[in-house]
């Protein structure tokens, strides 16, 4: 409970007028949800170092060509592997290109590949638990016997094969991540939805004849939100460190794509004249991945009493 | 209890069908003939033909599935395209560094993550807790292949304490080692903390200083007992983890193991070799999962009522 949906509200003083209705406090929460859930978040002081950082990096990824004078793709054989440097504040790799600028044009493939698969796999596996919850016997076994040979798989080893099958592309990454990542949400809509299914206000939109599919999408779905915020947020970092995964081994993004991960893998070959081409990006995933974590832990929080069902 | 291993042995069955499953259809629909890649050469198309008829290659795929699956029943999972050898027996050779490695990471797991953690749980918020929680957020937040090129770079390059990469001595494994557990190191001392600090609410606890106990019996005689159970089985998971999460660990330090081998298979295009470590290593994962379960019905008796 406690979303605002007024179709809700109104069942449930339907059911109030009926003399069905026992408490109160149930019909709905005194304020928002989202201020509450704004006011929660801003408590804490780590989820809004997270919330900075992400907003600074997507600043970094949307102006990225008017922070730097360089080219990320522009090979200059003059500066190789130079150390950082007022003209290159991070240094050169070994094409001569500039580090940072490379690293703020991986910042827009970062997020992407943060958000894009993990947004799949969380359409897939919201749909499957909703419906494997929802309708139960035999549907719900097989969708949750699919979840559980997913989740049998080591999850880098599936993305590994999924891209060998595939081929090693962007969009394919995203297809990898999400064919991977989707059963684990659907384990947990599906054991939110057996909770709000036993629910009156289900119950009450059951009896007044409301059509399955409208009540699993505006009175249950909704409700699943709470928890469907927390998994996307900690979904993110997860497919980032995937992708940087996949890029080292050679399966994720292909050269010359100023991918994080790519970076460091180059600058693997480097490691005892040019620490720096490695060490830098590695940096740069290290504080995304955590901004992120904090963000996802801030929202757990503050998302925490809406959870409890 | 019998009863319950029984069917928990039961239910990994289907899922088992289903991995093998996954894996053939997934590497069985790539393009690309593995005969032309087989014999880098030009050759002429009626050999071409000739070796698909050997390898059954023209067989339709739900036919390929089950002699897939006999066989890999019967420890057979074909021959390596590149190698020419057995799938099977490369596995093996490799698993003893898989193991010997994973074995090594669990182990600096423990020692550090569930000291840590007690020592976080009895001292919240101070320094110490700060500290240990901070270090663990990092170990789950670094990417593997770069906290282990950063150890490669500190300890092997600049301080020349320990070799680069290999698999040699001791010496070797301790790098490899600590960048492979340290995730799981963070994850038992969260998951000690946490249960500790739960379980110190008890009642019982409260009893055991009111008589008049020590915090330090307190802890140790009765509250870590209890507080230890959903980080044992969280330890019995993260092995069968460990021993297939080591790919990024293994190629980063030359370590000539099984996850090794599964990217070495992706690199060269050896279909067999990936399908055979892939199969290996979640048919691993699996058994973790079962001996978990079964262990947490061991410790816990009102599992084995239910």
């Amino acid at each position: 409970m406690g979303m605002n949906d007024p179709k809700e509200q109104d069942l449930t003083l339907a059911c109030c007028a009926a003399g069905t209705c026992e408490e109160e406090e149930s019909i709905a929460p005194p304020s928002s949800f989202l201020k509450d859930v704004v006011i929660a978040y801003r408590r804490n002081r780590l989820a809004m170092v997270g919330a900075a950082i992400v907003l600074i990096l997507f600043l970094m990824a949307v102006f990225a060509p008017w922070l730097t004078p360089y080219d990320p793709y522009a090979i200059d054989l003059e500066v190789m592997t130079e150390a950082p440097s007022w003209s290159h504040w991070l240094g050169t790799d070994q094409f001569g290109r500039d580090l940072l600028t490379r690293i703020l044009y991986g910042t827009r493939i970062s997020l992407v590949i943060g958000i894009v698969p993990t947004l799949l796999s969380m359409i897939i596996g919201t749909t499957l638990g909703l419906i494997g919850g929802y309708y139960g016997g035999k549907t719900d076994m097989v969708i949750m016997r699919l979840c559980d040979i997913v989740l049998a798989f080591p999850s880098l080893l599936l993305a590994m094969v999924v891209m060998y099958t595939l081929g090693a592309t962007l969009v394919n990454i995203f297809i990898a991540l999400a064919a991977v990542g989707w059963a684990g949400t659907a384990r947990v809509v599906r054991s939110q939805v057996l909770s709000l299914k036993e629910k009156e206000f289900v119950e009450a939109a059951r009896a007044v004849g409301v059509k399955n599919r409208v009540i699993m999408v505006r009175h249950i779905l909704p409700n699943c939100l709470p928890a469907l915020i927390v998994l996307f947020t900690l979904g993110i970092p997860g497919a980032i460190l995937s992708e940087a995964s996949l890029s080292f081994l050679g399966v994720g993004a292909q050269p010359p794509t100023p991918s994080w991960g790519l970076i460091v893998t180059s600058g693997k070959e480097f490691l005892f004249s040019a620490p720096w081409v490695a060490i830098a990006p590695g940096l740069f995933i290290l504080v995304t991945v955590l901004a992120f974590n904090f963000m996802g832990d801030g929202f757990r929080d503050a998302l925490d009493p809406y959870m409890k069902q | 209890m019998l009863k319950f291993i029984l069917k928990r042995l039961l239910i990994s069955i289907p899922i088992l069908i289903g991995v093998t499953v996954i894996i053939f259809f997934l590497l069985n629909v790539v393009p690309g003939d593995p005969v032309a890649l087989m014999m880098k050469e030009h050759i002429s198309v009626d050999v071409v033909a000739r070796v698909r008829a050997q390898m059954h290659l023209d067989d339709p795929a739900i036919v390929r599935y089950f002699r897939f699956l006999a066989g890999a029943l019967r420890g057979d999972l074909g021959e390596s395209y590149k190698l020419n050898r057995p799938v099977t027996s490369l596995i093996l050779n490799a698993f003893p560094n898989t193991f010997v490695l994973a074995l090594w990471a669990a182990l600096f797991a423990w020692v550090v993550g569930i000291p840590a953690g007690i020592l976080s749980a009895v001292k919240k918020y101070s320094l110490p807790d700060n500290l240990f929680m901070g270090f663990s957020l990092l170990g789950v937040s670094m990417p593997v292949f770069w906290s282990a090129l950063l150890f490669q770079y500190v300890f092997a390059v600049k301080l020349r304490w320990l070799p680069v990469a290999g698999f040699e001595d001791w010496r070797y494994v301790i790098m490899p080692a600590i960048v492979l557990g340290w995730s799981s190191a963070g994850i038992i001392a969260r998951l000690t903390r946490s249960s500790l600090l739960e379980v110190m609410r008890n009642d019982y606890i409260r009893t055991a200083r009111a008589k008049g106990l020590h915090e330090l019996p307190v802890i140790f005689g009765h509250a870590l007992k209890n507080s230890l159970l959903p980080v044992v089985t969280v330890m019995a998971i993260q092995v069968a983890g460990l021993l297939a999460g080591a790919v990024i660990t293994e190629s980063v330090f030359g370590i000539p193991g099984v996850g090794r081998i599964a990217v070495n298979a992706i690199q060269a295009r050896d279909m067999p070799l990936l399908q055979g470590a892939v199969l290996f290593e979640t048919t691993l994962v699996i058994l973790g999962n079962l001996a978990a379960d079964i262990l947490y019905a061991f410790l816990d008796p009102r599992i084995k009522a239910a």
